[in-house]
């Protein structure tokens, strides 16, 4: 090895530590850049597609659109929904299928939206929480429909 | 067998790096034989998060199945996902519409991209540099916000199913894809100022775990550990889906078949990613989104194989069908498990420092090599 | 004008009123313990949240902000954490040599600090050999490390303490070497002298390139001997998940961290006094109004200025630079350091015979 490539080999690689000393440097300096979110504090704003978990919408009369036919049991790859079905007596004496619950386990769900697509008359949709951690097990077992609600008029 | 004792009858040192460990990025076990720093053999233990896909596979129906598949390389998820549901539709023989095409490559090669600037910064952190891996994920940040807002979630999408897309893209998907190239070309120089050009990082990388490229073949590595020595492997070119063939892109080739190879490679093939999506970005073309496919799918009796480039290697999806609704047996060939394969071959003689430059540069995704 | 100086002989003058003079010496030298060990505890504080703010910055991050106002209690917090922690002795660890480790550690460290002259006229002690006893006591350092290693009865632990052997025992040679430089243009081993020798301008200035070169040489070789990144090895997290304090947990542990920082500290504070003027003002040859101007700054907002400089550049390289592997690093110190500081040494011998320095 020549003395000259020694004292360049030495100048060039002191020279590559100072360009990466160069960019820390302006990274130090210029704190504007910083991209931390102070979660707790700042809550994130999540698209409105963002799958949280699945819930059932209800309207103002408590009525939801899910018939009870079990598609997104079906479509459900962990088990995660069970449909538990009862029969109600319509106005004109007739039995008519309805669900009693829907029972839905958070601490199975893959948030695949596999259910959401089966879905023929867009009962569930996926709601945008996160914050899902509770202190026991048992409350994750979420029943989708409100006490007391029944279907929509004019859903089949 | 694991040595129990302090040393062997040669008296080499036996140390076990994993399954807990910084170094191996989940639950790899690596039992390594050592003399003084110098690494006398390298013996990968498996199975410390087989979590039987494949079997699991065999009982889901061909819409379900595909989900699980984001769960072996999870870095690209999207990949896994499509190779799964290219071989339904091979299967099933579905003409999938063009917007979804190239949805689905824009997706794929933003995937790639998240995956090669996670490694980057892991890569770093391995040779004790901390500060990239911030860098790397405040672009990869950008990448996951977009993969969020059309697909709904940020690392297991479970977006492409057969017959096309869940969903179509969002109304800022072509804005938020165009400003993250922006910020991409903005930012790409910082990675060479840090870490490339350094002379310590060069120094760690050079003729460090050589492959030669007759190796690469015997052992099956793919993907950028593959082109790193010289073997022209890429999917994309060699067998196209989708409308890769269509597209203009170079396959990144390196010859010197060391660490630093590979590393070039990964950094190169951003570039050409960001060059693909580049062209499909403003002529996604109208139409739909998913081809009509019946409610419940049905192969017909047969095998059916498609391989996709993920951004590990070759990733190959093998159904055997038996007619029914779900399938008889499914193998996937990981790229993960062949690239490990070759490291007890590359690390041999080299020193301690030197293999978890190797595993970097292999990128290994644990539960990719496991499944 | 209140000074450090200026309060130790206000303390002196009335301890020897009140005492007679073996008590006094005592009571000084209890008291100067108790300073040590506050400065000690002190440091380690500041320079823990120093190095994790500097960190976040750099990784554009925010660091530290939530214990106290912008996080500034946060080391205090970890302190308390590892004070009630449990400190365990693994099952076949030497565990006399295993507990003694950290302490050999501290009183290393503890025992560097007695030359150091914090400001004009405050020094613990001031001795005609500063230079010497400092390298002689540094090199204690690394058997603390071996005995730690050793003691651990862990393959980790072994190979880290091995690999800072290495690491220690070869950069100690260009750290002296660079050091004497500057004792070769002073003509003396004493600190003191040595600060002094500084009044007309820091030695930075004064000794042309052959200086700057020792000054580089000086830092790049403090860093290997403190055990910080790049050359962090007998701790590489990567490769030996903690390297020699792998075992170590609780009080024990934190004693290790706390070397660690302070002898980031007294090679800074070494570095500073040597080619910065530790705390000499900032002087320009005969200019008096100008040195004037310089000298109402006190003495020690000088010398901890500098130092902090030092320990700044020290983590920008932590959080800038990749490791080292163990042969890179033999070889840049027996292949580059070593001679280039020789020659160096030569170079600045002969500007000391021929007076080319200011």
């Amino acid at each position: 090895m020549s003395i000259g490539k020694y004292i360049k080999d030495v100048f060039s690689g002191l020279w590559s530590l100072v360009v990466g000393l160069k960019r820390t440097l302006y990274y130090f300096t210029h704190h504007k850049e910083i991209i931390t979110e102070q979660y707790p504090e700042t809550k994130p704003v999540l698209p409105e597609r963002f799958k949280g978990e699945v819930v059932m919408p209800h309207d103002e009369k408590n009525e939801h659109r899910c018939t009870g036919c079990t598609a997104c049991e079906l479509a459900c790859p962990n088990g995660t929904i069970k449909v538990i079905t009862k029969f109600d007596i319509t106005p004109e004496g007739k039995k008519k299928k309805a669900i009693d619950k829907l029972v839905y386990r958070l601490e199975l769900c893959t948030m695949c939206n596999l259910c959401i697509e089966a879905c023929p008359s867009d009962a569930i949709k996926m709601a945008q929480t996160f914050e899902h951690s509770v202190y026991d097990r048992s409350q994750l077992n979420k029943v989708l429909n409100n006490p007391g609600s029944k279907i929509m008029d004019g859903v089949e | 067998m694991i040595e129990e004792s302090f040393t062997t009858a040669e008296g080499d040192l036996v140390i076990n790096v994993g399954p807990q460990h910084p170094a191996t990025h989940g639950v790899l076990h690596l039992v390594i034989t050592l003399n003084g720093e110098t690494i006398k053999k390298v013996e990968p233990h498996l199975g410390y998060i087989h979590r039987s896909i494949e079997k699991m596979s065999e009982s889901l129906t061909y819409r379900q199945f595909i989900y699980v598949t984001s769960r072996m390389d999870y870095l690209s998820a999207h990949i896994n996902n499509h190779a799964c549901a290219l071989c339904v539709e091979k299967g099933l023989q579905i003409e999938v519409p063009g917007r979804a095409q190239s949805i689905r490559i824009i997706m794929d090669e933003l995937t790639r991209i998240a995956s090669h600037e996670l490694w980057w910064g892991a890569m770093s952190m391995d040779l004790g540099a901390f500060t990239p891996f911030f860098h790397a994920f405040r672009e990869r940040e950008v990448i996951n916000e977009i993969m969020e807002e059309t697909c709904g979630a940020r690392l297991t999408m479970n977006y492409m199913v057969p017959g096309g897309v869940m969903a179509d893209i969002h109304p800022n998907f072509q804005r938020r894809v165009k400003d993250f190239i922006t910020l991409y070309k903005k930012k790409i120089h910082e990675y060479d100022e840090l870490i490339t050009g350094n002379i310590i990082f060069q120094n760690r990388m050079k003729n460090v775990g050589y492959l030669s490229s007759e190796d690469a073949i015997a052992y099956g590595v793919t993907g950028p550990a593959g082109r790193g020595s010289g073997v022209s492997c890429d999917v994309r070119k060699h067998s196209p889906y989708e409308i890769y063939d269509k597209l203009e892109f170079d396959e990144v080739l390196e010859t010197a078949g060391d660490s630093f190879a590979r590393y070039l490679v990964r950094i190169r093939e951003m570039n050409q990613s960001v060059r693909i999506i580049e062209q499909l970005i403003d002529n996604i073309p109208d139409g739909d989104f998913q081809a009509k496919t019946k409610a419940v799918l049905k192969l017909p009796k047969g095998e059916f194989y498609q391989r996709v480039e993920t951004a590990r290697g070759e990733l190959g999806v093998y159904i055997v069908s038996e007619g029914g609704t779900t399938p008889y047996r499914i193998k996937y060939r990981s790229p993960g498990f062949s690239n490990l394969s070759a490291l007890d071959h590359m690390a041999r003689g080299s020193k301690l420092g030197d293999l978890v430059a190797m595993m970097g540069t292999l990128d290994l995704v644990i539960p990719d090599i496991d499944r | 004008m209140w000074s450090f100086s200026h309060i130790a002989d206000l303390l002196h003058e009335w301890l020897s009123k009140t005492f007679n003079p073996t008590f006094t010496l005592i009571i000084e030298m209890v008291l100067a313990g108790v300073a040590v060990i506050g400065l000690f505890a002190a440091l380690g504080l500041v320079l823990v949240i120093m190095e994790r703010k500097v960190s976040a910055w750099i990784q554009i991050r925010l660091g530290p902000n939530r214990v106290g106002p912008k996080g500034m209690f946060q080391s205090l917090a970890d302190t308390l954490k590892l004070l009630v922690k449990e400190g365990m002795t693994p099952d076949g660890a030497d565990k006399f040599l295993f507990n003694l480790a950290p302490f050999i550690a501290m009183i290393v460290a503890m025992l560097l600090m007695a030359p150091i002259a914090f400001a004009n006229n405050f020094q613990f002690w001031d001795m005609n050999i500063g230079v010497l006893y400092i390298s002689a006591i540094s090199s204690i350092s690394v058997i603390s490390i071996l005995m730690a290693g050793w003691a651990s009865n862990n393959k980790y632990s072994l190979m880290g303490a091995m690999r800072s052997g290495a690491q220690i025992v070869s950069y100690e040679l260009s750290a002296g070497l660079s050091v004497l430089s500057v004792v070769v243009l002073t003509g003396s081993l004493s600190l003191n002298d040595i600060i002094h020798s500084q009044e007309n301008g820091w030695w930075i200035f004064k000794g042309h390139l052959p200086i700057w070169i020792s000054f580089i040489t000086f830092i790049i070789a403090v860093t290997a001997e403190t055990n910080r990144a790049p050359f962090d090895l007998a701790e590489a997290e990567s490769e030996l998940t903690a390297g020699f304090h792998t075992e170590y947990s609780g009080m024990k542990f934190a004693l290790f961290f706390l070397a660690e920082y302070v002898n980031v500290f007294i090679v800074c504070a070494i570095g500073a006094t040597l080619f910065l003027g530790g705390w000499m003002p900032f002087h320009i040859g005969h200019l008096q109004a100008f040195n004037h101007v310089m000298d109402y700054i006190p003495s020690s907002v000088w010398f901890f200025g500098k130092t902090f400089f030092l320990i700044f550049v020290i983590m920008w390289f932590r959080w800038t630079f990749p490791r080292l592997r163990i042969d890179q690093l033999l070889n840049l110190e027996w292949k580059y350091l070593l001679p280039i500081s020789m020659i160096n040494l030569l170079l600045v011998t002969l500007m000391a015979i021929m007076g080319w320095h200011f």
